[in-house]
């Protein structure tokens, strides 16, 4: 399998006349006397860049990983709805990045959240956007991970070997609902509060250990004052934690399968098989 | 070595018959396997060291009454009556302000139109929650037409709390009353079945008739 070589500033650079070879890069090339030429300052930079990525590759290991995971093979037909699984992970990250300042300014307290947060709308810098971006954001990732499974439905992508992997991926679905029941709450206005009563209370419906799941979710038989910061540990430890690390499983076994041809692609194939025929 | 197996068995070729190398004679659990029981014991006692205190902390409120009890005094005896509802606010939690708080309608217990289960006092007054038995939505009291509505999904109550249509399963939930140096005093929540019979408070949309009743049993502290 010939892979492509890696990108210019990966590679390590030739020996310079006159340089020793096995000392190459370390700063040691003028033992047998200056080069000839003043290297340039953009060659400068280069040869920093890369000596820097040589000193972590050389101790990591990292680059035939990163060369096998970045530049592997994709079946031909690959096209632009390959991209939601990506767009998805992208919104997520966008979720985490703005969560985390919001997080900076956000009071989880029932007599302090809902100040908190038209504190964050009406007065910090830039707030309303972070918020906006949170918000709509939330909106965003939900559909793109169901058009997600929309393309592996009806790609045929879940089946043999990639059973697991579309496991996994219902798992991630979940959680994100889940990030969007917990998030609801925070604003802390009436449309959240009642949202977030019936929600619980749908959870409460279920026989047997639905009464008892209300109670872990509302920690108590009423709503109370710990009842937001359970859910804002919910929605911003626990469950943000499981989504990273089962991205990271999905993407491991994307990795590890590869994805599949388009199915109408297939009945090319049928043809070249008739041909050898 | 104090962890070598308790039983030594000079008879025994476990690891020479399988050609295991380094194992003594007659060594039935080789060190490495011993040494790997080992890692992997300390290293889940170690684990559940912290992951169940940390479990029991989430779940301990399952298992605890965290409401305590309160008498909250609603007005005086002679501001109720007993053929119309009077609409009063209370604190079921007061630590959380305006989010804690809920209506409840109140009149005197009238002997002509209110049941006596057997076996339970009746109350001094009929205290009615206006949370809705479907999913805990906010009922109104409808004067005009003598019905308790649910703005959510359209469950309808008659005027003693009973479902008359929509979807919530057992009658609005009830609250403890009594009387004292000519004040009225509510206390907790108690819920009913569609004969008025008294349980121990439920989440809405737990049933409370039939065998429906036996899938949402009371909570471990009620």
């Amino acid at each position: 399998m010939k892979l492509p070589s890696p990108p210019r500033a990966f590679r390590r650079s030739p020996p310079r006349p006159g340089q020793d070879d096995r000392n190459g890069g370390n700063g040691r090339n003028g033992r047998n006397g200056a080069p000839a030429t003043k290297p340039t300052g953009k060659e400068q930079a280069v040869e920093g860049v890369a000596s820097v990525v040589g000193w972590l590759d050389e101790r990591t290991g990292a680059s035939p990983f990163l060369r096998g995971f970045l530049y592997r093979k994709v079946p031909k037909g690959t096209n632009w709805y390959y991209t939601l699984g990506s767009a998805t992970m992208f919104a997520f990250l966008s979720q985490a990045v703005t969560g985390v300042f919001l997080a900076m300014y956000y009071e989880p307290d029932p007599t302090r959240a809902y100040e908190s947060a038209s504190r964050i709308t009406n007065e910090v810098f830039l707030g309303e956007f972070v918020r906006g971006m949170h918000k709509w954001g939330s909106s965003v990732m939900i559909i793109l991970i169901f058009v997600h499974m929309a393309r592996t439905f009806f790609f045929g992508a879940y089946k043999y070997p990639r059973e697991l992997n579309w496991v996994i991926g219902v798992v991630l679905i979940v959680l994100t609902l889940l990030m969007g029941l917990t998030g609801y709450l925070l604003p802390f206005d009436q449309r959240s509060f009642w949202a977030t009563v019936v929600a619980v209370n749908i959870n409460a419906s279920g026989p047997i250990v639905g009464p008892y799941l209300a109670d872990f979710l509302r920690v108590g038989s009423e709503f109370g004052p710990t009842t937001i910061s359970r859910f804002y540990a919910l929605h911003m430890l626990l469950v943000p934690g499981l989504i990273a690390a089962l991205i990271g499983a999905h993407l491991y076994l994307v990795a590890k399968l590869g994805t599949t041809a388009p199915p109408w692609l297939r009945a090319e194939k049928k043809d070249l098989l008739r041909e050898e025929v | 070595m104090a962890e070598s197996p308790p039983k030594y068995d000079p008879k025994s070729r476990y690891t020479e018959g399988r050609g295991i190398a380094g194992a003594f004679e007659g060594e039935t659990v080789t060190r490495r396997r011993l040494m790997e029981g080992t890692a992997a014991a300390v290293g889940g006692i170690a684990t559940m060291a912290f992951v169940l205190p940390g479990l029991g902390f989430a779940l301990g409120p399952v298992f605890e009454d965290t409401n305590p009890e309160i008498w909250e005094d609603v007005g005086a005896e002679s501001d109720f009556n007993d053929t119309s509802y009077v609409p009063r606010v209370i604190s079921i939690d007061p630590e959380i302000g305006d989010a804690g708080k809920t209506t409840v309608y109140i009149r005197t217990f009238n002997r002509d139109i209110d049941k006596v289960v057997e076996g339970q006092d009746p109350q001094p007054y009929v205290a009615i929650s206006t949370r809705c038995a479907h999913l805990g939505c906010p009922v109104r009291y409808i004067q005009a037409s003598a019905k308790f509505v649910c703005p959510c999904h359209g469950g309808v109550y008659d005027s003693q709390g009973l479902v008359l249509g929509g979807p919530p399963v057992r009658p609005l939930d009830r609250f403890y009353t009594k009387a004292e140096n000519g004040r009225v005093l509510v206390g907790d929540r108690f819920s009913l079945n569609s004969q008025l019979e008294r349980f121990a408070p439920r989440d809405p949309s737990n049933h409370l008739d039939g065998l429906w009743q036996y899938l949402y049993p009371s909570r471990p502290t009620t």
